[in-house]
C-alpha cells in the first residue's frame, strides 16, 4: 500500500471513530463503506498486475520457438529414434547369433572327422592296420582336406558377419548422443519455465536456417525428409556417377 | 600401402581396420577426428584416408578440406564411410574432392569395390 493510500485510511478511519463518538449510525456505515472500498481497490490493482504479468510471461514463453520444436518435432523423434536403436541393436544380437549358428557345425564337424581320422592316423603308425584299410585312410585324407579348407572359407566368412554385426554401436551412438542433447534442452526449457514465475523472459530468437549438410548422424526412414536421403549405397553410386565419378 | 582410419567410435575403427587387414593392407593407423588425423596425415607418408564425417571437434567433411587445402597433401586419396545419406551431404562430399563415398551401414564386399575402384584409377 502507498503512503498515500495509507494516509487515506488513517482519514477514514478518524471519521469512523468520531462518527461513532457521536453515535451518528449513518456517518458509522458510509465511513465502513468507504474504506471497505478502498481496501478492495488496492487488492484488486495488484491482482490486476499479477494477471497481466502472468498473461505476458505466459505470451513470451509462447513464442519461445524452441519449445515447440521440443514438444511438436524433437521429442516425438527422439521416440522414434530411439525405436530405431532398439531395431538396429536387436539385428546386430540376431546376425551375430546367425553367423554363430552357421559357423559352430562346421567346426564341430570338422573336429570330430579330425578325431576319427587322428585315430586311425594312431592305429597305421602302430602299424595296426591293413593295405585296403590303409587305402581307405588316404582316401579319406584326400576327401579331408578340402573339407578343412571350405569349412575355413566359412568360418572366416561368419566371423567377417559377426565383425560386421558391430557397426551398430557407431551408429546407435550417434543415435543417443543426439537424445542426449535434447534431453538437456528439455532440461534447460524448464529451468526457464521454473523463471517465469517471477521474470519475464527474453524474446526468442530469430529461428536459425537449417544447414543442409551439417551432419546428423544416421537419418531415418519416416522421420527425415525422404527425398533428401539416398535409399542405399547403389543410390549414392548413382548420384556420384551423375556427378562425374 | 599405410592406411589412417578416422573415427569418434573405435568399434567403427576396429571394423574398418579388420576388414582392410582381410584385404591384404596391414599397416593401418587410427586417429578419433580431423583435430588428430590432420598433423598424423601431413607427418606420416599414408598413402590412403579413410574417415567418418560426423565426429565431434573437426569433422570429416572438415578433413578432406583440409586435406585438399593442403599443398603435400592434396592427392591423398579419401574414402568417407559415414551414416550421413543426404543428397545435399554426397554432393557436397564429392565438390570437395572425395575418392569414395560409402553409407552405413555398409558390407565388406562395398569397402572392397570401392577400395579397388580408388586404386584401378589411380
Amino acid at each position: 500500500m502507498t503512503s498515500e493510500q495509507n494516509q487515506e485510511t488513517l482519514t477514514r478511519a478518524h471519521e469512523l471513530i468520531t462518527a461513532l463518538e457521536k453515535g451518528n449510525n449513518d456517518a458509522v456505515s458510509e465511513s465502513l463503506d468507504a474504506l471497505t472500498r478502498q481496501h478492495e481497490s488496492v487488492l484488486f490493482q495488484e491482482l490486476g498486475k499479477m494477471t497481466r504479468e502472468l498473461h505476458e510471461s505466459i505470451n513470451n514463453f509462447k513464442l519461445d520457438a524452441r519449445i515447440t520444436d521440443l514438444t511438436e518435432t524433437d521429442i516425438p523423434d527422439a521416440k522414434e529414434r530411439l525405436n530405431y536403436v532398439i531395431t538396429m541393436t536387436e539385428d546386430s544380437a540376431n546376425k551375430t547369433m546367425d553367423a554363430v549358428d552357421a559357423a559352430l557345425p562346421v567346426s564341430e564337424s570338422i573336429k570330430n572327422r579330425a578325431n576319427e581320422l587322428h585315430a586311425e592316423w594312431k592305429r597305421f603308425r602302430e602299424r595296426d592296420m591293413s593295405a585296403d584299410q590303409f587305402r581307405q585312410l588316404s582316401k579319406d585324407l584326400d576327401n579331408f582336406f578340402p573339407m578343412i579348407g571350405e569349412g575355413s572359407v566359412t568360418v572366416h566368412d561368419n566371423l567377417t558377419k559377426i565383425l560386421m554385426a558391430q557397426d551398430f554401436q557407431d551408429l546407435t551412438g550417434q543415435i543417443i548422443r543426439r537424445v542426449i542433447t535434447l534431453v538437456q534442452d528439455v532440461e534447460n526449457s524448464l529451468v526457464e519455465l521454473i523463471k517465469i514465475a517471477g521474470k519475464r523472459i527474453a524474446p526468442a530468437e530469430p529461428e536459425k536456417e537449417k544447414d543442409k549438410i551439417k551432419a546428423e548422424g544416421p537419418q531415418i526412414k519416416g522421420l527425415d525428409d525422404a527425398n533428401d536421403i539416398v535409399s542405399g549405397q547403389d543410390d549414392v553410386d548413382d548420384l556420384l556417377s551423375s556427378l562425374g565419378f | 600401402m599405410k592406411i589412417l582410419v578416422v573415427d569418434d567410435f573405435s568399434t567403427m575403427r576396429r571394423i574398418i581396420k579388420n576388414l582392410l587387414r582381410d584385404l591384404g593392407f596391414n599397416n593401418t593407423q587410427e586417429a578419433d577426428d580431423g583435430i588428430t588425423a590432420l598433423p598424423m596425415l601431413q607427418g606420416g607418408n599414408f598413402d590412403f584416408l579413410v574417415t567418418d564425417w560426423n565426429m565431434p571437434g573437426m569433422t570429416g567433411i572438415d578433413l578432406l578440406k583440409a586435406v585438399r587445402a593442403d599443398d603435400k597433401l592434396d592427392g591423398l586419396p579419401v574414402l568417407m564411410v559415414t551414416a550421413e545419406s543426404k543428397r545435399e551431404q554426397i554432393v557436397e562430399a564429392a565438390q570437395a574432392g572425395v575418392n569414395g563415398y560409402i553409407v552405413k551401414p555398409f558390407t565388406a564386399t562395398t569397402l572392397s569395390e570401392k577400395i579397388e575402384k580408388i586404386f584401378e584409377r589411380g
